[in-house]
């Protein structure tokens, strides 16, 4: 199989800016962008790095981006992502942010890992060093942690992660997901320290921008996206969510529909917001010139609203604390 | 044809231009729509975080609004489609879970059964109608360089989609651009197309929101749009209400008019300004 492959080039050690090249390799059938690298740096050009270890999708350290996703290179076979991108394949590091390339494929992941290690990725327990019993675990307590437990830490949903492109504090997908992993996990003792660490805003769970693009990439199906739903929801369920514009949002969800049916947009602002809401005033005045606002008054209510009212009533599950 | 139309909040409130331009289009294109006005808000991406189990009572009673019609259930908001599939992928692979959603849902007098097909208005005319009859309703070609913004929830996940975008490759989709090449404009290539736009994060984070939403409107002015389409109206309020306050953020002149899809499309058929409530919009649409 004819592959031509477009690889990010760059070392700064010596160079300005990085550069792309491109290998016209001959590859079996069922090849995988592994290989494709492999081939390049033991028969063409030695110089070219990348980080590869396993090479059974299990450490995570090969993990680059593919025409624009994040994937594992020992599991992404070429003739799939011919199909899916076209001849011309191109790879680049996980994120081409010039300060994060140490050189050509492989980046400085300090954040990603710093992240990882503040929300303390292992059990926090009394452990008895001489059980005289097994500890044993019940299979339906390991299900609660559904697929959170795969994770191996190779950053393809950390690197796609769309709000950490423009706010550098947010955990990322990652280390929420892991953190799920453990709060999860009937024999951990810090579920409340760690839900208060992620419920903070800036860095927490409310500044998921819920783009879903950890899901897309994950190439171990961890779901990270649905995680950060569950924290959310313990979150609640734990009596440790404080009112503010975040929780006071979600929750704002429930009393519109108990009222309308339907969402009453400028209610939900204001109630979410408190007196803070004067700050989005001067746009609620341009929306109003253009027919964009509606009031207490033209509010319009879903036929029915009995129905959803009462199916409200009957399957609410948490309450907002405070 | 028949589709079974879930508006959502935002198409009866904030951007009323979405749902008028949309009977406009549908009309012309010979579909005929009964609106859900039974249904309720999905929680659009919020209600799951306070309530997971509410949020998939709600929204299957949604889907079995149009199940108790025998329709396609149609969709105008990326974040609706992605909400109410969720419910769907959930229940239909989760006899127990679905058992628990029909129990609550007996109590009112309804039952999901999983029968009707939920897909974005987008993908339901490229599905049923098809770019070719589409096509013969262009009166006025478009002659314009239009920037094609997805939004997330239309094209990821692609599993929970499963084949009712059809089958879109969430980093490479097509069907905009595939449209604007019928109504005889040019879509631009640009980065940020399948980016997102931070809306969901607007109220919490304010910055972030307005940031991500001008990094998209740069994108686009610098490649040269003289619009951008989108097919989300959550997408729309970001880019088109607060691109004032969003290029303020980023230090920067912008001034780009957006479209909902269903404009775009009822531009090229001939229809006036007004018919297409583009009277509506925030950025003054001259196009």
């Amino acid at each position: 199989m004819k592959v031509v492959l477009k690889v990010f080039r760059f070392n700064p050690e010596n160079e300005d800016k990085p550069k792309y090249e491109k290998y016209e390799l001959d590859l079996r059938e069922d090849a995988v962008l592994l290989d494709a690298l492999n081939e390049i740096k033991w028969k063409i050009d030695g110089t070219l790095s990348y980080r590869r270890s396993c090479r059974h999708g299990i450490c995570g350290s090969c993990a680059v981006k593919l025409n624009g996703k994040n994937v594992l290179a020992c599991k992404t076979p070429l003739k799939k992502a011919i199909e899916d991108f076209g001849e011309e394949l191109v790879v680049e590091p996980l994120s081409n942010k010039k300060e994060k390339i140490i050189k050509d494929l492989v980046i400085d992941k300090k954040d990603f890992w710093d992240k990882n290690h503040k929300v303390k990725p292992f059990l926090i327990a009394e452990i008895d060093e001489h059980p005289k019993t097994e500890n044993l675990i019940k299979p339906e307590e390991v299900e609660a942690l559904e697929e959170a437990d795969y994770c191996i830490a190779c950053g393809c949903c950390y690197y796609a992660c769309e709000s950490l492109r423009e706010n550098k504090e947010f955990l990322g997908p990652q280390a929420l997901a892991k953190t799920y992993r453990f709060s999860a996990d009937k024999r951990d003792n810090a579920k409340k320290e760690r839900l208060s660490l992620v419920d903070s805003l800036g860095i927490g769970v409310w500044d998921c921008v819920k783009c879903q693009a950890c899901i897309e990439v994950c190439p171990k199906g961890v779901d990270p996206f649905t995680k950060i739903t569950h924290l959310h929801n313990q979150i609640f369920e734990e009596g440790i969510a404080k009112k503010n514009v975040a929780t006071k949002h979600a929750e704002g969800f429930v009393h519109s529909i108990k009222k309308h049916g339907i969402l009453d947009e400028g209610m939900l602002v204001l109630y979410s917001e408190g007196v803070n809401v004067i700050r989005h005033l001067p746009e609620a005045f341009s929306m109003f010139a253009k027919g964009k606002i509606k009031f207490p008054w033209n509010m319009p209510k879903s036929d029915q609203l009995e129905e959803i009212q009462k199916l409200v009533e009957i399957s609410q599950t948490h309450e907002l604390k405070d | 044809m028949k589709y079974a139309l879930y508006t959502g909040c935002t198409a009866r409130e904030s951007t009323p231009e979405l749902l008028k331009s949309t009977l406009t289009v549908a009309k012309e294109l010979g579909i005929e729509i009964e609106v859900l006005n039974e249904a309720s808000c999905c929680g659009a991406g919020h209600l799951q975080d306070f309530d997971e189990f509410l949020s998939l009572t709600i929204n299957a009673r949604n889907i079995s609004l149009a199940e108790k019609r025998g329709l396609k259930l149609v969709t105008l908001c990326n974040t609706c489609q992605l909400m109410l599939e969720n419910t769907k992928r959930k229940l239909d692979s989760n006899e127990d879970l679905k058992e628990k959603v029909n129990e609550k849902l007996s109590e009112i007098g309804y039952k999901y059964t999983g029968s009707s097909k939920i897909q974005h208005f987008l993908y339901a005319i490229l599905e049923d109608v098809g770019l070719e009859e589409i096509s013969k309703h262009v009166k006025r070609p478009l002659n314009l360089k239009i920037a094609p913004f997805y939004g997330c929830h239309i094209i990821r996940p692609s599993k929970t989609h499963d084949g009712d975008n059809l089958n879109e490759n969430p980093y490479k989709p097509n069907a905009i651009e595939n449209l604007i090449k019928i109504l005889m404009g040019e879509s631009i290539e640009y980065d940020s197309k399948t980016r997102c736009c931070g809306f969901h994060v607007d109220l919490q984070n304010t910055p972030l929101s307005e940031k991500l939403t001008a990094d998209i409107l740069i994108d686009a002015d610098n490649n040269g749009a003289e619009a951008i389409v989108t097919p989300c109206p959550l997408c729309h309020l970001n880019l088109d209400v607060k691109q004032r306050s969003a290029a303020k953020e980023a230090n920067k002149n912008i001034n780009i008019p957006v479209l909902h899809l269903p404009q775009l499309l009822g531009l090229a058929f001939g229809y006036s300004k007004e018919e297409l409530g583009l009277n509506h919009h925030i950025v003054d649409v001259n196009l």
